[in-house]
């Protein structure tokens, strides 16, 4: 179309493709340095500095910041994980269950879970759970978090689990079947190994998220030592009255996060060349 | 050996088997040719039961399988199918496609099952792929993989769905070649094939069936050499001679 334009325009003086395009590239240049300008010149740097990536004050945050912030930071997001995969099989298999009260209650199970924010889910775990029924849930607040995470978890797993399931070819369960083997040896063997295969990489995805999410325990009444990350980095930052801790938590997460990501894209790509 | 008796099967308000009596002897190759849409695979699938048949009865070696007592599984170990679209594993090696039917389901041993997987691999002329995975197989390959599949659980029966229309042409030989070898060990077999020649040379009986009943059963030079019925005629004009076909 721009072809056309420019080969059919009149003889007046406008501008050649190329210039106009020369013209737009200058522009947005401009605006970028006006920017970083206005930030360089604006900013307070020694206060931005002193708050944001102080030294001193980094250098106290280790090793407790890994061994006990980074550390915890994982573990709940692995059990939480754990946890959600199993609920989210459970719920899968009722999915696909001929039995359609199994099937209405796990659509209801991924609607709700999927439908409620975090938050809240942690918030009814932690307090709603043991005031209105009045027990302990097993596992203290580890188990809490276990719990609570892992239900958001959950949702998701489950109908990423069922997709995964659909997207085994009808084919393969019908040779299974045709060899002898029973429908749960069928998926155990056959179905859920391919379908495992196809939804690696949204899974892979769902522990980043996970791993972002395991920071709405800091709401917990978490003791000292099972501080995670974003705790840790709130509780430090109170203390010695500098942003610093809060940067390096976030730098904590990115060094997993980061590479969770990239992982996810290699997957990704590959599955789309149809390697196996 | 399999025994078929008033077989209807219908999907929704379709009709598609409408009352078929079969009955296979031990050792027999039975061929099915027909048009596409006959009922020629449903057939076969309300054999083992991978249909539930609307009603009528079946029966393999005595054993009633559209009784609702009966243990299906236990009856399909019996019966070897071999389908169209092959449908091997594809996450498992050609070796791990034949043995693990053999492990999970009658329970042998990992070194018996990988023997028995090998010894049937041999008898398809695949030895030398035991380590390969489908996706590295030609069609005619992998299909022969299927068969040593379905063999290895020492099946009394085996079903084969159009083997060979799925596969270029320069392979339609190797896989019709074991199944002229497995007819000559004298395997009970239920043939869905549009090769004729195959039919013709191998087969004791050939079936033409059309809309979901069988018009026409008895040796392959009558049924194919000298047919009685002009829907049979018109069938093989076609299959026999695709140029001409109007
Ligand atoms: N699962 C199914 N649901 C509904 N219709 C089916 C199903 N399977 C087969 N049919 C229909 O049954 C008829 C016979 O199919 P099929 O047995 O596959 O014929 P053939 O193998 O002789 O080509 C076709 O009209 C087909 O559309
Ligand atoms: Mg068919």
């Amino acid at each position: 179309m721009s072809v056309s334009e420019t080969t059919e325009a009149p003889p007046r003086r406008t501008l050649t493709r190329r210039q106009r395009h020369r013209l737009v590239l200058g522009g947005e240049y401009a605006v970028f340095l006006a920017v970083v300008l206005a930030v360089v010149l604006l900013a307070d740097w020694d206060t931005v500095r002193q708050n944001l990536a102080n030294w001193d004050v980094a250098r106290q945050l280790f090793p407790d910041i890994i061994t006990v912030g980074l550390r915890n930071t994982v573990l709940y997001t692995l059990l939480a994980y754990a946890f959600g995969l199993a609920v989210g099989m459970v719920i899968a298999m009722l999915r696909l269950s001929s039995v359609p009260p199994y099937r209405w209650f796990a659509m209801a199970f991924v609607e709700v879970f999927r439908g409620l924010p975090a938050l809240l889910i942690i918030i009814f775990v932690g307090f709603g759970i043991p005031f209105a029924f009045a027990i302990e849930i097993p596992g203290g607040v580890v188990g809490q978090i276990t719990l609570a995470l892992g239900m958001v978890a959950a949702g998701y797993m489950a109908e990423t689990i069922r997709a995964g399931i659909e997207a085994v070819p009808r084919g393969q369960m019908e040779a299974a079947r045709s060899l002898g083997m029973s429908y749960g040896r069928a998926m155990r063997s056959i179905i859920i190994p391919q379908a495992f295969r196809i939804i690696i990489p949204p899974l892979t995805n769902e522990m980043i998220l996970l791993f972002k999410d395991s920071s709405l325990v800091l709401f917990l009444a978490v003791t000292l030592e099972q501080r995670e990350l974003t705790k840790f980095g709130r509780d430090l930052t109170g203390q010695v009255g500098n942003t610093t801790p809060i940067v390096v938590a976030g730098l904590c997460y990115l060094l997993i996060t980061i590479p969770l990501g990239y992982l996810v894209r290699r997957l990704d790509a590959r599955q789309r060349r149809g390697q196996r | 050996m399999i025994e078929i008796h008033g077989l209807h099967k219908a999907f929704g308000s379709l009709d598609v088997l409408r009352g078929i009596d079969l009955e296979i002897a031990a050792g027999a190759v039975v061929c099915v040719i027909g048009p596409s849409g006959s009922g020629k695979s449903t057939l076969l699938r309300c054999v083992n039961l991978l249909e539930q048949p609307t009603t009528g009865r079946v029966l393999i070696g005595g054993t009633e399988v559209t009784d609702p007592e009966c243990d299906i599984d236990a009856v399909r170990r019996r019966i070897g199918m071999v389908f169209q679209q092959f449908n091997l594993f594809p996450h498992l090696s050609a070796l791990d496609n034949v043995a693990i039917a053999q492990r999970k389901v009658l329970r042998r041993p990992r070194r018996e099952a990988g023997r028995i997987a090998r010894e049937n691999l041999d008898r398809v002329g695949l030895g030398d792929k035991a380590a390969a995975y489908p996706a590295q197989l030609s069609g005619g390959q992998q299909q022969r993989v299927a068969i040593a599949r379905a063999l290895a659980m020492g099946p009394e029966v085996m079903l084969f769905d159009e083997p060979t229309s799925a596969l270029d042409p320069e392979l339609v030989g190797d896989v019709l070649g074991v199944m002229r070898g497995l007819a000559m060990d004298g395997m009970t077999m239920l043939v869905v094939t549009h090769e004729m020649s195959f039919a013709r040379e191998v087969a004791d009986q050939v079936v033409f069936m059309d809309e979901g009943v069988i018009v026409e059963q008895g040796p392959p030079a009558q049924v194919i050499g000298d047919p009685s019925h002009e829907r049979t005629r018109a069938f093989l004009a076609r299959v026999l001679n695709p140029a001409t076909a109007t």
